[in-house]
């Protein structure tokens, strides 16, 4: 896209088609705040396994990006939600292997080792919002777990 | 048939023939659908010429997911099937430091620095049974 300008935006998920453009808003919007080649490789990748599921098993939905900032250090916020059936047993789901269709079950859990913070909400019955973010310099102190 | 294959998705991934080996080369951001395309056309290029292996040129890739990942690994298991090999080659540094911490281990699938290495690598397995052809390159 050639929009160099915006690093905040939404995106529709709903097709394969618009995956394609999550990925390359993301890898774009991550290269405008300076996030090296593999940071940018990273989160790109956590956003495609996250829309992926978006599509896939919650129907459809769209990717919130935001610029963040903390002590200084920009970062970048994605927020993926749907409107599906929500996930009912979220310690399973992020589970290494397993997949309630046919992916390989790495999506999730792939996901939250890709980014620096990581959060889920979901309600079985209405829908399912994955925040994740990432920090240019690494996160930037570990003050509260999730 | 003959050396190259039409390519029904469009002509979007070529598949080429090298000798005994088919060479696809994948380019920047590939749909799912073409993946999945491409999964089928390879496995049905592999059957149709006999081939001894499948270079998959990763080098124009900036990024490997599970879904992309699981198409490579099901062209390899296809591949080996019908006895032949599958190298991914020229996957850039970045994809795969990601791909590792995204817990991706690609079964079945052998490495190469490039295409040309991929090409020597298939080349020299495929020849070993016969005599007094051990030719050998400096790197
Ligand atoms: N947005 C979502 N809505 C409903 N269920 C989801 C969603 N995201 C993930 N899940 C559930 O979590 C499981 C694991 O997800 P993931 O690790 O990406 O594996 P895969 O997508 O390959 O099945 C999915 O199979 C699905 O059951
Ligand atoms: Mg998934």
């Amino acid at each position: 896209m050639q929009t160099a300008g915006g690093v905040s935006a939404c995106l529709p998920i709903h097709s394969d088609l618009d995956l394609v453009w999550v990925r390359q808003h993301v890898r774009q919007a991550a290269a405008q705040l300076g996030f090296g080649l593999v940071a940018q490789t990273k989160l790109v990748t956590a956003a495609s396994e996250l829309a992926r599921n978006t599509l896939v098993h919650g129907g459809g939905g769209q990717m919130a990006c935001a610029p963040v900032s903390r002590g200084g250090v920009p970062g970048l916020r994605l927020a993926f939600s749907d409107e599906g059936p929500g996930i009912p047993d979220l310690e399973q789901a992020l589970r290494d292997g397993y997949t309630s269709g046919e992916g390989l079950g790495m999506g999730l859990g792939g996901a939250r080792r890709l980014v620096h913070e990581f959060a889920i909400d979901s309600r079985p019955g209405s829908g399912t919002t994955v925040t994740v973010t990432s920090w240019v310099s690494g996160p930037p102190r570990p003050r509260e777990e999730k | 048939m003959t050396g190259a294959f039409p390519s029904p998705y469009g002509g979007q991934v070529p598949v080429l023939r090298i000798g005994d080996v088919l060479l696809v080369t994948l380019q920047g951001d590939l749909h799912d659908g073409t993946a999945e395309q491409l999964q089928q056309d390879v496995s049905e290029a592999a059957a149709d010429s006999r081939v001894k292996g499948v270079v998959i040129d990763l080098s124009g890739v900036e990024m490997v997911d599970s879904f992309l990942g699981r198409v490579l690994s099901d062209i390899a298991a296809k591949t080996r099937l019908l006895a032949a090999e599958t190298v991914v080659a020229g996957m850039r540094p970045a994809v795969a430091i990601t791909l590792v911490e995204l817990g991706l281990t690609l079964p079945g699938l052998r490495t190469a620095l490039s295409s040309d290495e991929a090409l020597r690598l298939l080349g020299e397995a495929s020849i070993s049974p016969r005599h007094g052809r051990t030719r050998q390159e400096s790197p």
